[in-house]
């Protein structure tokens, strides 16, 4: 299409267009190409890795005693991204739902806690959850319980911790897709003659899968990743990936299997974002960006 | 241009009739209301606790500032805080610099590798942290680079750069093209074209994004953890190193501080871009 203003072969183009190519090559690709070729060295104590060439660090993984804290780590992910799914569709449902003049409002209350620090909001749950934290002492005031339950240092307290952190990624998009849908679309369902959950099985779920696939990637990779949710609330047993891959390289310093347990997230992430797309084309919508 | 593009889209175009599903408005309202009092009720308790006379435990032991006096005589969290001040200072001015420059490139001219490029900030965007963190301590290490403030700025700025260009982007799609032509139209040069229309428009999405970035910066914690060195410590890897090992009632205080200033950075944010 026609573009109007600076034309196009403006030394300031040139120049943007090096900095940001550069900028991506240098700090974003090139980086990950070291991270596939390290997961394929091995280990050395000294210089971190050295040769041969192995796929060592891959089929350790599969070794019981790592594959164990994969699984759990993958299962609390799972979890989470599953009950931010649950609580978050009929809360973005009911916000695109609410008169026009509250929903910018509801919105910024959502997201406020984005920009506050993740690490804070996280050692506040510690207070909530300690043995002489607020839940145990209301339950014990109003009597259901007669003893201090272990709430830290649990899967539980590390889901919910994540959940709580992760919970606005999950609406966000969903309620992208609900403000998109029309509620014609409903009305003609309707007409037609479908009952109300076969106008949500035909026509709301399939035009807010984009939404749903969107949220389900922006939290369950971050989920995997949030090292410090697991070290501060679910003590040493309750590992994420992101724990992991840290005590690999800043612990254990063994980098090829860090480097291959990041290699799987990525590969999980790309896998997501081929759903994501996938799914946004069959209802003829093919901007990445709703997500944002 | 095409619609394939970064574009933050929450148009609505839904009329304002009866809606077909109806939900029971209490049960709504009360699900709203319950949500919002889960997500802020341990803010809520935190800062409450900030203020608590007694060390241990959570007995209301009466108003107290002893916990922010003590913050304000811990010289290493002081360097840190003003480390992590500085660090998000200037991380949020060059990420926002290139990131605008990036945005009205992708908004203005037509180059190859242009949705490569689209491609690439998604990717990046959506990365998980700890990719990132891992990968470009393996670059430092590689040329050598020297962890400390330096390895902490270059990180910062590629993790903020993708979350700039796209609040850029955003606000340049919904800039009117009539606007520039009639500009041009009326005989004004590119440059007053740009000074007088252009910069108007995005300015508010400018400061947005550095706002934004600012944030970003002053919250990392999972990429700081492996591209720190000892000569520079910030604000949040003092924290976490703190809260690893358990209650400390001074992290009540920092806390609260952080929680205030960056409520009061988000909400200037919102205000900045809601004026259209």
């Amino acid at each position: 299409m026609a573009h109007t203003g600076i034309s196009n072969k403006s030394p300031f183009r040139t120049a943007t267009l090096w900095l940001i190519w550069g900028w991506l090559l240098i700090f974003a690709l090139l980086p990950n190409i070291l991270v596939i070729a390290v997961s394929f060295l091995t280990r050395d104590s000294t210089a971190f890795i050295s040769l041969p060439i192995s796929i060592d660090s891959y089929v350790r993984m599969i070794d019981p005693l790592y594959f164990d804290v994969f699984v759990h780590s993958l299962w609390m992910a799972g979890i989470t991204t599953i009950i931010c799914l649950l609580l978050g569709y009929p809360f973005a449902w009911f916000v695109s739902r609410m008169s026009k003049r509250w929903q910018p409002l509801l919105m910024l209350m959502l997201i406020l806690p984005f920009w506050t620090n993740s690490l804070v909001r996280t050692y506040a749950l510690k207070l909530l959850f300690a043995n002489n934290g607020l839940i145990n002492k209301s339950l014990l005031a109003i009597g259901i319980i007669d003893a201090p339950i272990d709430i830290l240092y649990t899967q539980g307290a590390v889901i919910a911790g994540l959940t709580y952190l992760l919970f606005p990624f999950m609406v966000l998009p969903l309620y992208a897709v609900f403000s998109d849908l029309r509620n014609d679309m409903l009305l003609a369902s309707q007409d037609l003659g479908a009952s109300k959950p076969q106008t949500f099985w035909h026509v709301v779920l399939p035009l807010t899968t984009p939404g749903i696939i969107s949220g389900v990637l922006l939290v369950l990779l971050p989920a995997m990743g949030m090292f410090y949710v697991a070290d501060i609330l679910g003590g040493s047993r309750n590992l994420l990936v992101g724990n992991i891959i840290k005590n690999q390289f800043l612990d254990a310093r063994d980098w090829p299997f860090g480097a291959a347990a990041s290699v799987l997230l990525t590969l999980a992430m790309a896998v997501l974002l081929l759903a994501y797309r996938a799914s946004s084309r069959r209802i003829g919508k093919t901007d990445f960006s709703e997500v944002a | 241009m095409s619609d394939s593009s970064l574009n933050g889209s929450t148009n609505n175009k839904s009329p304002k009739n009866k809606n077909p599903i109806r939900f029971g408005n209490i049960v709504a309202k009360g699900y709203l209301v319950l949500i919002y009092t889960l997500l802020y009720l341990p803010i809520i308790v935190l800062v409450v606790m900030s203020f608590n006379k007694s060390k241990i435990g959570y007995n209301w032991g009466g108003f107290s500032l002893k916990w922010y006096e003590s913050l304000f005589n811990n010289q290493a969290m002081l360097d840190a805080f003003w480390h992590s001040i500085v660090l998000g200072l200037v991380a949020a001015t060059v990420s926002t610099a290139i990131g605008t420059l990036t945005a009205l490139a992708l908004h203005r001219y037509d180059f190859r590798g242009k949705g490569l490029l689209n491609g690439l900030l998604f990717v990046l965007m959506m990365s998980p942290e700890i990719v990132l963190a891992i990968s470009l301590l393996a670059l430092f290490l590689l040329i050598g680079l020297q962890l400390g403030f330096v390895s902490l700025l270059l990180a910062h700025i590629t993790f903020c750069l993708p979350f700039v260009v796209i609040t850029v982007f955003a606000r340049l799609s919904s800039l009117d093209e009539r606007l520039m032509e009639a500009a041009r139209d009326l005989g004004a040069s590119e440059s007053i074209m740009v000074r007088t229309v252009l910069i108007p428009v995005i300015f508010p999405a400018v400061m947005a994004g550095w706002l934004l970035a600012f944030t970003l910066s002053l919250d990392d914690v999972v990429v700081s953890t492996f591209v720190t060195g000892p000569s520079y410590e910030i604000l949040p890897l003092r924290i976490y190193s703190m809260v690893r090992v358990g209650l400390k009632p001074e992290v009540n205080a920092i806390g609260t501080i952080l929680l205030v200033a960056s409520l009061i950075l988000a909400v200037i944010s919102q205000l900045l871009l809601r004026r259209r």
